[in-house]
């Protein structure tokens, strides 16, 4: 993947300077201050992470194909060199879900889809020559990086029970404070502050760029949606982050400093962090989809060869969702003992989201309506996208009454809509945007056959994975268990075989990767045709190294 | 066990002093207490809350590997039905024994079902209609629309209306769960530990009975209590259930000692935090004698998993004999009757658990 620029011609070689002139290996990789290459770093990044958080799912699927406890005693001994306590065992397992969510999320998702896709083509879609702030956007990269080592590393000390924390991605206090002692969840909480500061420098940088480097023509409501998806994730990045921060921060001083903000002994309040946890908390899952809803959207307006259907609709939608995003984030805590006026309030609240999220849905059908679609791998993966958030959004309308949540919360109903949402949704939203845009960053085409190979396995794969998840919600397997009674039995079995069959997808996936980076097909300026009208389509394939030097002129 | 030990002492010494509640602290969870086999008791022989540390156990009680008291016997649960426990293969909802989650299903399974269900498969319509009718095969010209004012009305109106609708079931379902118990009804303290259930009758004596889940025959040592299917599922069965009531109101009281857990009961459609520093509360009335199991359903650490609820729901008046048999007494018997005689046997040696007694003590309505 690293010669992936390398391997582009440099066309565009301008009169004027040595733009065009790329640094040496190092200083081009380690210390990069171009977009492109940047993105490239952070696709890498977020696809090294993503197997080692899928590979802990999978570690998750074996033990719990069957009841009873398998190997975590193994893969406990294993971490600690020594033979491990069943105490111990179960630690392990805490951390496994732990790491899973917190990969998964800031490894993952963010890095992929706001530093992957995001530094590639925002700048390429708005006409601009790079990011606002190019060296800060190399520390947010490398910020990321040190992160993710912090993290993996907190699994090898003491975090409690055993090694590692076994907080939960929520890092709830106060397990997160006198329940776990010993560094690992420091190093993990500090992990969080480093990604954190990483990600509110990228959106302070989005911000910046998209409001102040269109080129001449290109007016906020010209923008592609993919910009504007981007431009509305970093407000909430900006405004949810610092949250976060704050909130984990007091846990540090809790657990190190003396301190008792939720510490109910001394007067604190553990329910405080939750208020402030899931105040950041739901804006990111939107920050999660918000640039998946604008890669659909340019994805299913070029294969329909049509311009997407209700454009202002389509970016206020967004703003809508990001705006009452900030305001449901207690539909999260409804058992947490909170008034009825609170519950009724928070429920209603979430409800509305699902008008924009409406208005997005059928405006992308609206989009096809008429057109003349062609089903290239990308287009399948946006169909499956919508059908699949659509399934996810629609069990988030059950979840929001406060009342039925009483029975589903924390159970694997939760889990089922928001691995619809996430698994289905933003990684079908990665999938179908690496496919769009693969030929344009690389040179080379991917494999259509075993793109659409790789489309229907994991489609058939994660769908047999999560939908049993709902019925095993609905009779009540709550989550984060490593055992369950042997009721359950049944469909945790079925999920299993469907991660195994999700698995064969993802070996397809990086088959047809390697294969079309050695011998692909070489990618010319627009192969999508005319569909494809936003300006990554006018540069080669892979764009030169600067771009745009001469700004162009929107119409 | 060394381990085990060790921790148990951190755990003790986490736990927060400052709560002015109820907390018969006998820490050791199943495994570990050899005597374990008789519910942990302490009725409160204290005349005054202030003089709240007098520990008392009951000296008399025998010792038995099926959880029987005199005058009580545990009821078996209902496999045949699946009452109260998960259904191999179930795709619905446990059977439901409270008003409230009778309610509750049927709004899910009558009203939002059909809707979520009729939504996905008219989107699923929709887009393969695209792909049969336009493919670019089919339809080799694509049309030049790119708004329609009227339908974007439609599409952003006919959510609003379906939203109300389910609203309003939705809100009529909070107001009902949120009716507070009469003053009457019979109050649970629920106290989630690391890892396990403490349930004190405050209106009752004040005892607090200490469950631990129970393991198979196979995992625990000789002679110690281990699972029959008479104690309910495996990852399910305890060895003191919770013991309530069938038709009257109960108010149940969660709170917690060390870090939050949530009290939950699938068929009964009830879950609530517990949660250190907060007494939090919600009335239930079980409509049916019966066995109902639920599990811990906050992430609370290593045994999270471990820590199940067993609530076992009796005509009012086996519950009275079962409050008996713990030492205490119903509601307007006199709180010195029933103290008396516990106090008699209950010389406590010296090393004996540091039990911690009510201080709500015997204070009757």
């Amino acid at each position: 993947m690293t010669t992936i620029a390398a391997t582009g011609t440099d066309l565009h070689a301008h009169d004027h300077h040595d733009a065009d002139h790329k640094p040496g290996f190092f200083a081009r990789w380690f210390m990069s201050t171009n977009h492109k290459d940047i993105g490239t770093l952070y696709l890498i990044f977020a696809i090294f992470a993503g197997v080692i958080g899928g590979a802990i799912s999978g570690l998750m699927r074996l033990e719990l194909a069957e009841p009873g406890i398998q190997y975590l005693q193994g893969w406990a001994s294993m971490m600690a060199g020594k033979d491990a306590s069943m105490d111990e065992a179960y630690h392990m397992w805490n951390v496994l879900i732990t790491a899973h969510g917190l990969i998964m999320v800031f490894f993952m998702v963010m890095p992929a889809i706001i530093g992957g896709f995001g530094n590639w083509f925002v700048p390429l879609m708005i006409g601009a020559p790079d990011m606002a702030f190019p060296r800060m956007n190399n520390v947010s990269f490398w910020l990321t990086v040190v992160a993710f080592i912090m993290l993996l590393g907190s699994s090898f000390v003491p975090g409690g029970t055993g090694l590692g924390a076994g907080t939960g991605w929520t890092v709830y206090a106060p397990l997160s404070t006198s329940g776990s002692v010993g560094p690992a969840v420091d190093m993990a909480i500090f992990s969080l502050h480093m990604a954190g500061a990483a990600s509110i420098l990228g959106a302070i940088n989005f911000i910046t760029t998209i409001f102040n480097m269109r080129a001449p023509g290109m007016t906020i409501h010209k923008m592609p949606l993919f910009v504007w998806s981007v431009l509305v994730t970093a407000f909430l990045l900006l405004l949810a982050l610092p949250v976060l921060a704050a909130a984990i921060t007091m846990l540090l001083v809790d657990r190190n400093f003396g301190g008792a903000f939720f510490d109910a002994a001394a007067g604190g309040d553990p329910v405080l962090y939750q208020h402030l946890f899931w105040f950041f908390g739901h804006p990111e899952v939107y920050i999660m989809i918000l640039p998946g809803f604008g890669i659909i959207s340019q994805i299913v307006a070029t294969f329909s060869r049509k311009p997407v259907f209700g454009y202002l609709g389509m970016a206020y939608a967004m703003v809508a969702i990001g705006v009452v995003g900030f305001v449901v984030w207690a539909h999260h805590m409804f058992t947490t003992g909170m008034s009825v006026d609170m519950k009724m309030y928070f429920t209603a609240a979430t409800m509305v989201i699902a008008v924009p999220t409406g208005i997005k849905i059928f405006s992308w059908i609206a989009t096809m309506w008429g057109g003349s679609v062609s089903f290239k791998t990308p287009m399948v993966w946006a169909m499956g996208f919508i059908f699949m958030f659509t399934v996810g959004g629609v069990t988030g309308v059950v979840l929001a009454n406060g009342g039925l949540d009483d029975n589903l919360h924390d159970t694997y109903y939760v889990v089922a809509h928001f691995h619809y949402v996430l698994s289905l949704g933003a990684v079908f939203s990665l999938f179908a945007g690496f496919y769009y845009w693969f030929g344009k960053m690389s040179g080379r085409m991917l494999n259509e056959f075993l793109g659409h190979l790789h489309f229907w396995i994991f489609f058939i794969g994660v769908n047999v994975l999560f939908f049993p998840m709902h019925f095993l919600g609905n009779s009540g397997m709550p989550r984060r268990y490593p055992d369950y009674p042997e009721a359950f039995a049944y469909w945790n079995g079925v999920a299993s075989t469907g991660y195994a069959i999700m698995g064969v997808g993802i070996i397809i996936f990086f088959i047809n990767v390697v294969w079309s980076l050695a011998a692909g097909r070489r990618a010319e300026e627009n192969y999508w045709g005319e569909g494809a009208t936003t300006l990554e389509w006018t540069l080669t394939s892979p764009p030169p190294y600067h771009q745009f030097e001469t700004l162009p002129v929107i119409k | 066990m060394n381990m085990l030990k060790k921790f148990l002492v951190v755990l003790a010494a986490m736990t927060m002093s400052s709560l002015a509640m109820a907390q018969t602290a006998n820490p050791a969870p199943a495994p570990v207490a050899k005597e374990v086999a008789q519910p942990v008791v302490a009725t409160p022989a204290a005349a005054t809350p202030t003089d709240a540390a007098v520990p008392a156990e009951k000296a008399a009680a025998p010792k038995s590997m099926d959880g029987s008291l005199p005058g009580y016997v545990p009821m078996r649960p209902d496999y045949e039905n699946s009452v109260g426990m998960p259904k191999p293969k179930e795709i619905d909802f446990q059977e439901q024994f409270s008003d409230n989650g009778q309610y509750a299903k049927w709004i899910n399974n009558a009203i939002l079902l059909p809707i979520i269900t009729i939504i996905s498969l008219f989107v699923l319509g929709l887009l393969l209609w695209v792909i049969v009718r336009f493919n670019r095969r089919a339809n080799p010209t694509p049309s030049k629309t790119t708004h329609n004012t009227f339908i974007e009305i439609v599409w952003t109106l006919v959510p609003v209306l379906i939203l109300l609708g389910i609203a309003y079931p939705s809100l009529d379902l909070l107001a009902k769960q949120f009716k507070p118990a009469p003053a009457d009804a019979v109050t649970v303290k629920v106290t989630g530990y690391q890892w396990y259930w403490g349930y004190t009758y405050p209106d009752h004596g004040g005892f607090e009975v200490v469950s631990n889940m129970l393991k198979n025959k196979e995992d625990v040592a000789p002679g110690e209590r281990f699972r029959t299917d008479n104690d309910g599922p495996q990852q399910l069965a305890v060895d003191n259930r919770m013991v309530v009531p069938a038709g009257v109101p109960i108010r149940i009281q969660t709170t917690a000692s060390d870090v939050i857990h949530a009290f939950a009961v699938p068929s009964l459609w009830f879950k609530l935090d517990a949660v250190p520093g907060r007494l939090n509360e919600k009335s239930l009335t079980i409509t049916k004698p019966g066995v109902y199991f639920g599990q811990c359903s906050e992430l609370c650490g290593a045994r999270h998993g471990f820590m199940p609820i067993a609530v076992e729901a009796l005509p009012p008046a086996q519950f009275a004999a079962w409050v008996k048999a713990q030492g205490g007494q119903m509601p307007g018997e006199k709180a010195a009757e029933a103290a008396a005689p516990a106090a008699d046997g209950a010389t406590p040696p010296a090393a004996a658990t540091p039990t911690i007694a009510a201080p709500v003590a015997a204070v009757t309505k």
